[in-house]
Order: C-alpha cells, then sequence, then structure tokens
C-alpha cells in the first residue's frame, strides 16, 4: 500500500489522454483512408485503455468518472455508429466479461476449478434461441413461435435460474471431490451438455442437433425494437446498427450490475466464506462454514451469469450450434479470468478485454502488418495467428504470473500476514 | 542533399504517376478456418482463392483498378466470424468474400454482409438454411450443392446401381454430415431401403464399436457423411476388420487425402457424390491443378477447387459491374447472380437465391491415386426452392 | 437385440477397447509422471504427443524405410528418436512456460494457462513446417508394413499385431517406471522431491535437475505414444493431440493420477467403458441412443467412481493439513 501513495497524481494527465485519444480515434474512424487504416485499431485501443490506466494509476474520482463516461458512454458508441466492428468487439467483451466474473466466483473467490462453464452459457443460449426463435414450434404445437423479441428481458431472469440450478444440480454430488478431480469431473459435465445439445434431435427435435438454431433478425425478434426502430427511422441510421448500440448499452448496464453484485458478494459474509475455503477447506469447515451449502452457492452463482450472457449472445449472434460451447470455450472463459487476475474484479474484466481483442482485433492487424512483407503463401500470416496469441499468452503470463491486476487484499490482512510470514522467516 | 530531393521527386512523380492509373483498390476477402482442426479444409480454399486472383486478376486490374486479396481466419466459431464480418462492411474496398467453411459461422456472419448488400460466395456450405434465409437471399451464394440435393443423389445411386438393400448410414455429427445424412436417409428409405442411423463425433478416430457391429450385421453398403480427415480412417478400419462392402461418401471425402489416410489398396468399391468431375479430367482443370500444385506444393483437391471457383465468380462480378467506375456492394452482388461461365468444378450459374439452378452430380470411383479418380456416373438435379425463412 | 448378437460381439468389443485403452494409458503415464513430482497438469502434453508422433512418421517415411530393414526394427529406431525429441521438447517447455512461474510462486492455475499457449504455439509451429495446406502425414503401410496387419487368431476373437505391439510397450513402460521410481537412488530422489522440494533440497538432491529429469521422462513418454498411436490410427497430424490427450487425462484422474500403475488401470476401464457403451447403446434401444452418447456413459461413470473414490482409483487419499 505504500507504493500506492508514492504514486503522484495523474488525474488530469488521464483526462487530457481520454479526451485527446478520442477525439484522435474518432476523426481518424471518420476518414476511412487506407493507409491510415493501419493506425485506427492502435488508437481505438489506446483509447480504451484509458479505462485499465483508471484502474491502475493514482487518479482523483472525478478523472476516473471522466475515463469511465467517456470511453463507455460517449466514445465506444460514437465510434460504433461510425464503424460497427469496434461496437461488435465492445458487445463480444461484455458478454465474456459477464461471464468471466461468473467463473471469477467460482474459481477466483471459492478456488473451485471449473473446466466446463461453457455448459451453463449453453443452457442460457439454448433457452433463448429456442424460445426466440422458430424452433420451439418443432415440440410444442400451435405455431406460438418466435416470441416477441422483448420477452427477453424475461427469459434473461429465467436463464439466470435455469443455470443456477442446472449448477446446483450438477455440483450436488459431485463437491466432495476435490481440486484437480473437481476439474476433470467439471470437463466432463460441460462435455455431456455439448453432447446433449449435439443429439437432442431426436426422438424429439429439441436442440436441432448440430444443425444449430436461428433467430431471423427483425426488429419482431429484437429486444427494444419499439425504441430503436423508431430511432433509426429518425437519424437515419441503419435498423441493425441502432440495434447493435442498444445491445451494447444493454450488456454494458448488465456488466455493471454484475460487477456491483459480485463486489458486495466479496465482502459479503458469504464472500469471506468463500475465501476461507478457498485457502483452507478444513480450517474453514471448523469455524462453522457448512462446506457443501458453501460451494454450491459458489456454483450456483457462476452458473447464473453465463445462463444471462448465453441468453444475450444469442440474441446478439442470431444463430447457435453446439460447438459454440466446447471445452475450449471453457479454457478460454478460463483464460480470462487467469489472466486478468484470480478473485480481481478489474482485472477479470480487464482479462476478458484483452483475451476478446487480441482475436478480433490485434491479431488480424498484426498479421496484415507481417502481410506488407509480402511473404510465400505458405508464411502467410493469417494462418498463424494462433501462433502469435500462444507466444502473447504465455509472455503475458511470465511478466505478470499474478495476472494483469492481481487481487488487493484487505490491507490489514496483508499487513497481519507479512507480519506472520516475517515472523516465521526469523524463526 | 540535392540528390536526397531529386530521389524524393522521382519517388513523388511515380507515385503520382501509379495513382492516375489507378481508379482505386478493390479487395476480396475470404473467411475460413485458417487455425486448428479445421485448418486444412480452410487453408486449401484460401490457396485456391488465392490461385484464382493470380490466374484471372486481370479481368479487374486491366480496368484499372489495384487487386488485394485479405484473407481471415474466422477459426470456425461464429463470434469471430461476425466480428471479422464487422471489419469487412467498414472497409469499402472489400467487394466480395468467399466463404465460409462451416454453416454454423456462415449463417451469422451472412447476416452482416447483408447489412451492406456484400456477396458473400460459398465454396463449401451445403446447409440449405445458407440460401433460404430471407435476410440474406440477395447476397448469399454458393457452387457447392445442398445437401437436400447431394443426399438423395447419393441415395439413389446406392439403392438403384448398387442394388443395396442394408445401409448404414454414418455421420460425423457436423452440421455437414448431419444435414448430408438425413437428406440420404429420407431419400433410401422412400426408395424402400432399410437403414440404420449412426452418428460419431468429428474428432473420434477409433471406430470400433461401429465396425464391430457392421461385422456382425452385414449391411449391404456404408454410406458416410463427413469428411477424408476421419472418413480415411474409417476405410482403413473397416477393410482390416474384412468388411469389403461399397463405401459410399458425399464431397467430405473429394480429397488426396481419402488416399492417403484410406490407404491407395483399400480404394476398391469406393464412391463419393459431388458437382465437381475429377481435375484430372478436364483440361482446363488440369492445368489449375499443375499450377496450383507448384504455387502451393500440395495436390489441389475438391476445397481448393470450390474456393478457386468460388473467387472466379466474383472477380467475373466485379469486372462486370465495374465497367462504368469502381461499383457499389450491392452492384457487385446482383451481377454475381449474372455470372455464368463453365468452372472447373462444372457449370456455373445462380437462381434467383443464390443455388446452382440444376445441380450436376457426379459419382466419382475412388482410385488408388487420387489424380486418377474416374467418374462413374452423372446424374442432374435440379435443386429445390423451399420457401425462405 | 438377440442374444446371439450380444455374446457374440462381447469378445471383440472387450479386445478393441482394451486396445484403445492402452493407447489412453500410455499418454496418461505422461500426465501423471509430472503430477506426481509437481501436483501440475501438463497441458501441453498432448501436444508434445503430437510432436512426437509427426517426428517419428516423417523419420520413418524419409529415412527408415528406404533402408529396407524389419519393420520392427525401424519401429524401434524411430520410437527411440521420437521420444529423445519429444523428452527434449518438453524439457524446453519447462525451462520457457513453467520454471519462470514456479520460481515466482504463481497460484497454481497460472502454468495451466501457459501450456495452453504452448500448445497453440506448438500446434501452429508444427503445422508451418509441415505445409498448412497438406498437415496431414500418413504412417508407411505398403511393403513390409503389412507385419503389423497380421492377425493373431486365438479361436474367439482375433488380435491385431498393432495391439499386440502396443501392449508390449505399454507393459515395458510401466515396468519400467515402477522400477525406476521405487527401486532405484534416482527414483528415490524423485520421490523425494514430490514429497517435499526444500527438504530434498537440505538432504543434497538437486531439485531442479530431477524436475528437469521428471518432464524429460514424462515428453519422452509421450513421444513413444505418439509413434504407436500413429501406428494404429495410421497418421500423424498436428491437431491429433487435443482428444486423445483430453481422455488420456482423464484416465490419468480416474485411475488416480500421480499413480503409475493408476494410469494404465484407468486408461484400460476408460477405453473399455467407451467401447462398451458405444457397441451396446445403439443395439439396446434400436438405435435411438447411438453411439454419439458413448461419451455421456464414460463421463457418467467417471463421474460415479469419484464420487465414491474421490482420489481415483489407485490414487491416495489426500493428506489433510490440520
Amino acid at each position: 500500500m505504500k507504493h500506492t501513495a508514492s504514486l503522484p497524481d495523474r488525474s488530469m494527465l488521464l483526462i487530457a489522454s481520454t479526451i485527446i485519444s478520442g477525439i484522435i480515434a474518432y476523426v481518424m474512424i471518420l476518414q476511412k483512408n487506407n493507409i491510415e487504416s493501419y493506425f485506427v485499431t492502435p488508437v481505438v485501443m489506446f483509447f480504451c485503455f484509458n479505462l485499465y490506466f483508471a484502474s491502475a494509476w493514482n487518479v482523483s474520482r472525478v478523472a476516473k468518472i471522466v475515463a469511465f463516461v467517456g470511453v463507455l458512454f460517449i466514445g465506444i458508441p460514437m465510434i460504433g455508429f461510425t464503424n460497427s466492428l469496434y461496437l461488435q468487439v465492445a458487445v463480444t467483451i461484455c458478454i465474456f466479461a459477464a461471464m468471466s466474473l461468473g467463473l471469477n466466483v467460482v474459481v477466483g473467490f471459492a478456488g473451485l476449478l471449473d473446466l466446463g462453464y461453457a455448459a451453463f452459457f449453453a443452457v442460457g443460449a439454448y433457452l433463448w434461441a429456442i424460445f426466440g426463435g422458430t424452433q420451439a414450434n418443432e415440440f410444442i404445437a400451435g405455431n406460438l413461435f418466435p416470441l416477441n423479441g422483448n420477452l427477453v428481458f424475461i427469459f434473461i431472469p429465467i436463464a439466470l435460474f435455469v443455470a443456477a440450478g442446472v449448477g446446483a444440480l450438477l455440483g450436488l454430488p459431485v463437491l466432495k471431490v476435490k481440486g484437480d478431480y473437481l476439474a476433470i469431473i467439471t470437463l466432463g459435465l460441460g462435455e455431456v451438455i455439448r453432447v446433449l445439445a449435439n443429439n437432442l434431435n431426436k426422438p424429439i427435435n429439441i436442440t436441432n442437433g448440430s444443425q444449430g438454431v436461428r433467430i431471423a433478425p427483425n426488429p419482431e425478434t429484437s429486444p427494444l425494437a419499439f425504441i430503436t426502430v423508431p430511432l433509426s427511422e429518425a437519424t437515419g441510421i441503419p435498423f441493425f446498427q441502432m440495434q447493435l448500440t442498444m445491445y451494447y448499452v444493454l450488456v454494458l448496464l448488465v456488466v455493471l450490475a454484475v460487477v456491483i453484485f459480485t463486489s458486495r458478494l466479496d465482502n459479503s459474509r458469504i464472500g469471506r466464506a468463500w475465501v476461507a475455503m478457498r485457502e483452507d477447506e478444513v480450517a474453514a469447515q471448523a469455524m462453522g462454514i457448512p462446506l457443501v451449502r458453501t460451494k454450491l452457492i459458489a456454483f450456483a452463482t457462476g452458473a447464473s451469469f453465463a445462463g444471462a450472457m448465453g441468453v444475450l449472445y444469442a440474441a446478439v449472434i442470431g444463430f447457435i450450434n453446439p460447438n459454440d460451447f466446447n471445452f475450449e470455450r471453457s479454457t478460454q472463459i478460463l483464460a480470462m479470468v487467469v489472466l486478468g487476475g484470480l478473485g480481481s474484479i478489474p482485472g477479470v474484466i480487464f482479462g476478458a478485454a484483452i483475451v476478446v481483442s487480441l482475436n478480433q482485433l490485434v491479431l488480424v492487424e498484426i498479421s496484415r502488418v507481417i502481410g506488407l512483407l509480402n511473404l510465400p503463401p505458405r508464411f502467410d500470416p493469417t494462418q498463424y495467428q494462433q501462433l502469435i496469441y500462444g507466444v502473447i499468452l504465455i509472455s503475458m503470463m511470465i511478466v505478470r504470473p499474478k495476472g494483469l491486476i492481481p487481487a488487493k487484499r484487505n490491507p490489514a490482512k496483508l499487513e497481519n500476514l507479512e507480519h506472520g510470514e516475517l515472523a516465521k522467516g526469523v524463526k | 542533399m540535392k540528390k536526397r530531393y531529386l530521389g524524393l521527386a522521382v519517388l513523388a512523380a511515380l507515385a503520382m504517376g501509379a495513382e492516375a492509373q489507378n481508379k482505386g483498390v478493390i479487395k476480396i476477402a475470404s473467411q475460413t478456418p485458417l487455425s486448428g482442426g479445421q485448418s486444412k479444409l480452410g487453408v486449401a480454399i484460401s490457396n485456391g482463392v488465392r490461385q484464382a486472383i493470380d490466374d484471372e486478376g486481370k479481368l479487374i486490374t486491366s480496368l484499372g483498378y489495384k487487386l488485394e486479396y485479405a484473407p481471415f481466419d474466422d477459426q470456425a466459431k461464429s463470434e469471430q466470424g461476425v466480428a471479422n464480418a464487422n471489419r469487412m462492411i467498414n472497409d469499402n474496398d472489400i467487394l466480395g468474400v468467399v466463404g465460409h467453411l462451416n454453416s454454423g459461422v456462415a449463417i451469422p456472419s451472412s447476416e452482416v454482409y447483408a447489412r451492406v448488400g456484400l456477396a458473400m460466395v460459398s465454396p463449401a456450405n451445403t446447409n440449405p438454411l445458407v440460401t433460404d434465409r430471407k435476410s440474406t437471399v440477395n447476397v448469399a451464394s454458393r457452387i457447392c450443392g445442398r445437401d437436400d440435393v447431394q443426399g438423395p443423389a447419393g441415395a439413389d445411386f446406392i439403392v438403384q446401381t448398387l442394388k443395396a438393400k442394408k445401409i448404414y448410414v454414418i455421420n460425423d455429427k457436423t452440421a455437414y454430415g448431419e444435414g448430408l445424412a438425413a437428406a440420404f436417409d429420407a431419400r433410401a428409405k422412400a426408395l424402400g431401403a432399410t437403414t440404420t442411423p449412426i452418428g460419431i463425433e468429428a474428432s473420434e478416430r477409433d471406430f470400433a464399436s461401429v465396425l464391430n457391429r457392421a461385422a456382425a450385421e452385414k449391411p449391404d453398403v456404408v454410406y458416410y457423411a463427413g469428411i477424408y480427415d476421419q472418413g480415411g480412417p474409417l476405410l482403413k478400419q473397416m477393410r482390416a476388420k474384412g468388411l469389403k462392402q461399397p463405401f459410399v461418401g458425399g464431397d467430405g471425402l473429394d480429397g488426396s487425402d481419402l488416399q492417403a489416410l484410406g490407404g491407395p489398396e483399400n480404394m476398391k468399391n469406393v464412391y463419393f457424390t459431388t458437382t465437381a468431375v475429377p481435375l484430372s479430367s478436364l483440361p482446363a482443370a488440369k492445368s489449375f491443378a499443375e499450377r496450383y500444385n507448384k504455387k502451393f506444393d500440395v495436390t489441389a483437391e475438391g476445397y481448393a477447387a470450390y474456393g478457386y471457383d468460388s473467387a472466379r465468380v466474383i472477380i467475373r462480378a466485379i469486372s462486370s459491374a465495374a465497367r462504368k467506375g469502381k461499383p457499389s456492394r450491392e452492384a457487385v452482388a446482383a451481377a454475381v447472380r449474372q455470372v455464368k461461365f463453365q468452372g472447373i468444378t462444372g457449370p456455373i450459374s445462380f437462381n434467383n437465391r443464390g443455388d446452382l439452378p440444376v445441380a450436376k452430380y457426379v459419382i466419382v470411383s475412388a482410385q488408388a491415386d487420387y489424380n486418377d479418380n474416374k467418374v462413374n456416373k452423372i446424374v442432374t438435379v435440379a435443386a429445390p426452392t423451399p420457401d425462405l425463412k | 437385440m438377440s442374444a446371439e448378437l450380444f455374446f457374440g460381439l462381447l469378445p471383440i468389443t472387450v479386445v478393441d477397447g482394451l486396445s484403445i485403452g492402452l493407447m489412453y494409458a500410455m499418454i496418461a503415464l505422461g500426465y501423471t509422471m509430472v503430477y506426481g513430482v509437481l501436483e501440475f497438469i501438463n497441458f501441453a502434453h498432448s501436444e508434445i504427443f503430437m510432436v512426437g508422433a509427426v517426428v517419428g512418421v516423417e523419420l520413418l517415411v524419409n529415412l527408415l524405410v528406404p533402408t529396407g530393414l524389419h519393420p520392427l526394427f525401424q519401429l524401434v529406431i524411430a520410437i527411440v528418436v521420437a521420444a529423445a525429441v519429444a523428452g527434449a521438447l518438453a524439457v524446453a517447455i519447462e525451462r520457457v512456460a513453467y520454471r519462470p512461474l514456479r520460481v515466482r510462486n504463481a497460484p497454481k492455475l497460472v502454468p495451466l494457462i501457459s501450456a495452453i499457449g504452448m500448445s497453440l504455439l506448438l500446434i501452429d509451429v508444427m503445422r508451418l513446417i509441415l505445409n498448412p495446406a497438406n498437415p496431414n502425414r500418413p504412417f508407411p503401410t505398403a511393403g513390409s508394413y503389412d507385419f503389423f496387419s497380421q492377425q493373431l487368431d486365438l479361436g474367439f476373437v482375433a488380435i491385431n499385431f498393432k495391439t499386440i505391439t502396443v501392449f508390449v510397450v505399454v507393459m515395458l513402460m510401466l515396468a519400467g517406471l515402477v522400477y525406476l521410481v521405487n527401486y532405484t537412488n534416482l527414483g528415490r530422489a524423485i520421490r523425494a522431491v514430490a514429497q517435499d522440494q526444500s527438504t530434498s533440497s537440505l538432504m543434497g538432491i538437486n531439485v531442479s535437475n530431477i524436475i528437469v529429469l521428471t518432464f524429460f521422462i514424462g515428453g519422452a513418454l509421450g513421444g513413444v505414444a505418439g509413434v504407436l498411436y500413429a501406428l494404429k490410427y495410421g497418421v500423424a497430424s498436428p491437431v491429433m493431440g487435443f482428444i486423445p490427450g483430453l481422455k488420456a487425462f482423464t484416465a490419468a484422474v480416474l485411475g488416480g493420477i500421480g499413480s503409475i500403475p493408476g494410469a494404465v488401470v484407468g486408461g484400460l476401464i476408460l477405453g473399455l467403458l467407451e467401447t462398451l457403451a458405444g457397441t451396446y447403446l445403439p443395439l439396446m434401444t434400436q438405435d435411438q441412443i447411438g453411439t454419439e452418447y458413448k461419451d455421456i456413459v464414460a463421463f457418467g461413470l467417471l463421474i460415479a467412481i469419484l464420487i465414491f473414490k474421490p482420489a481415483g482409483l489407485l490414487g491416495k487419499a489426500v493428506a489433510e493439513k490440520v
């Protein structure tokens, strides 16, 4: 805590950096010039990185608010109206950020390794895709579907509860198992859900199997279309663009809600129980913490976030199939959590932002730049983006083994711990 | 000092000269998995596009445009495909896309292309839904067949020509395999055969369970809907178990790895249906195969040929729309539907929803060497036009 | 389903299941070796396995087949070289991706992510070397390699020579490892490091060297498994590692991760369960529930076993700190 205090106040720098980089980014986006296009993504990403500075630097509350509002509520929507790529990436980041926050509850707070997290994501996504599209007509008579898009707001809480229920149900028998054994069981359960999604097209066609489920993109199936349709008519901005902006606002609000919820959890009775259990199960049990119930709550809470985000994912992408929920997806979300910093709420959000923007922006840009070398086709860099991704993952972990923004412990506790260790060392 | 200025001036003059000739840049994009388990197929398509730009790019460059190729990696993931698609629709120079390999990625991505009328020509998506959607009916086209055409073509061959009564229908549980198998199954049953549906995950390489059962039940034919990466080992293990029945598949088996992985000695009674005749049987295709082999150091096969022809469709559409200045994306998309030429995968033209109007299916007998594959039979089937969804 | 069909299929199903199980067992030995010492799942092991397979097959096709030696002899050379390369690779991975993390006391999950990064890296480097447009490398089959296609007919069931080869190798590996770990000084050192790193370093054991050696052995086991996997399934490719790696990891946990005989038992049980489920599920349900559900059955049983034996079949129950 000492070193934080010694950092100079950088509030003005942050405000200046946010405003200036925002203006440059917006001007560049408007230009649409070919040569400049190589610099657009770095500038936009720098602009968004002001959020990282806001949480890493020693800055005043006002500067933080300027950075957050400037980037999230003014910058990204304005850039997004001109170039939907950045809006799309921002929506994806938010969806994954909320999910990583959920996984963070399980892995970071409670210390239960979950390698099958994508299963709960699948539960939510299928729930909305089946009823929000025409798929439900396959097993419910009466041609009632697709449902009105606004019912998303009812399906988000439904998915929340269903996923939490599935999480608790799956968790119940396996929570006696510890550590790596728990990891393999969750991995297995994740695969079970994916295989079920891939095969439940017979005898009754529920999930449409590998063919996937589609929600046709039109105002009837889109949430809040009664706002976006008149808005797009009034402003001349195309409907899909308006709708994407609406999704952005929606997922952003969900992320904010999740952040508030998890940070409250972190400081709550159950949050302290999780930490106690993570650090030492036996001691926690001795202190009267009911292990199974505590674990189940962690599992169900984590699962419920994934379920809710699954609904939004299905709504945004408009098409899902079982491959969206494989083991790779689970490890991807886990990578976000670990990369950002286990147990750290801002860290996990940045982890999600880094992983998504690496894949959707940075790697594409890197291969474009390398592509200028005109290498022979066999060495074409677009074929080796995952190589670069692997190198970045390894180096990030080596440089920041505790994560990009490591979890902060209660300072008083930390000092006690240090004294304790010191004493041990002397002895 | 002077010299340096002189050099700069010359450079500037050159640049301006080039600028004067140039009416701008036109890009053709492709989006396929270039990493991960399916990258081999994605790279083949991407290389096919590259070859097409080399061979026929002058149709566009001769009009005064600079032609560039922009490959993208969709990682076989829908959100990656959608993000790349959003990048493309914000690049005004990209006038056409060749893609995708997976219909699970093609369907959401093409919804994005449709927002700006960007044409997508698919080299590989046989799922009917790819062209059967209202929202994308103007932009999504394909030069490969549909499951609901290819499946019946295979069933007709197996039941009527091979006289099979009892058929094992194995699919790889992907959108491609399952869709094809379902269409096949329906037709085979209608023709009076009994079928046993079997699903094997595409990543599986051990088929003992299925083959032991086949050895006991002795089906007349094994039909496999999937890709040669799995089909080859399946065939090999089948023959090793002493099952000599005919092995029939769809266009996913069209690759030299069927021979490499299945064993050249096992190619007796192996057939697959495809719209592309073997490359060695057409002079134009043969010369393509030679150039491709020279350039990429690999045998040209089905997916490369489809990628090549898809890119040629786009090149032709652009060049016909670009005569009076750089065309809009909608103009290119409309021009795609007017394209008509003899491709190396067969005659190419489109109906009003972007399918080949009459699919000419070739039943190919696989031979020990991929380049010797022979045409066994040709059937023509009109593309169905179900209601748009 | 007739009883005749049911029992008719049983012997061959069991043999095939055990033969797949031997594959899982071989790969699982590599996981369990490293885990036993470091309590860390080397997720890049599946790619070490892949590199071993590719090296072995390339060596056979390009150098060994032209020599015309007996195929078994060729196979032995390929296995030795592949094991050496894979072992060296494992050591290099430890240096680059794991040691810096261990030195800094990173949380337990961090090496998992750098291992995932390493897997992506290795897959793409291998694609780059082999040509991404043509990454599959078939195992030689023609000519003298018909040797491996022979069957040993026992009357009620025929066993493939490939399976016999794999069986012999797995038994040699198992015996060698058990001997090494339990009856040599080196093994004593390995067990000491596994139990307590700082105490064993006080006892004069070079902990770093032992860890490097463990990775080498684990990697070499993966290399051997790679070549034999390519022999059995006929192909090596950059993306071949993932699924067998996942299954083998499951097998290692099932048997009790860290236990050497446990890995073999776990592999055999997983292979057997899978194949039995794949064969009998569709037969017993009139094809309503097909072969595609076999992983659900396998995982379901895995979960059931772990509920009753939370440390795996042969694993030791974790001693709780009190």
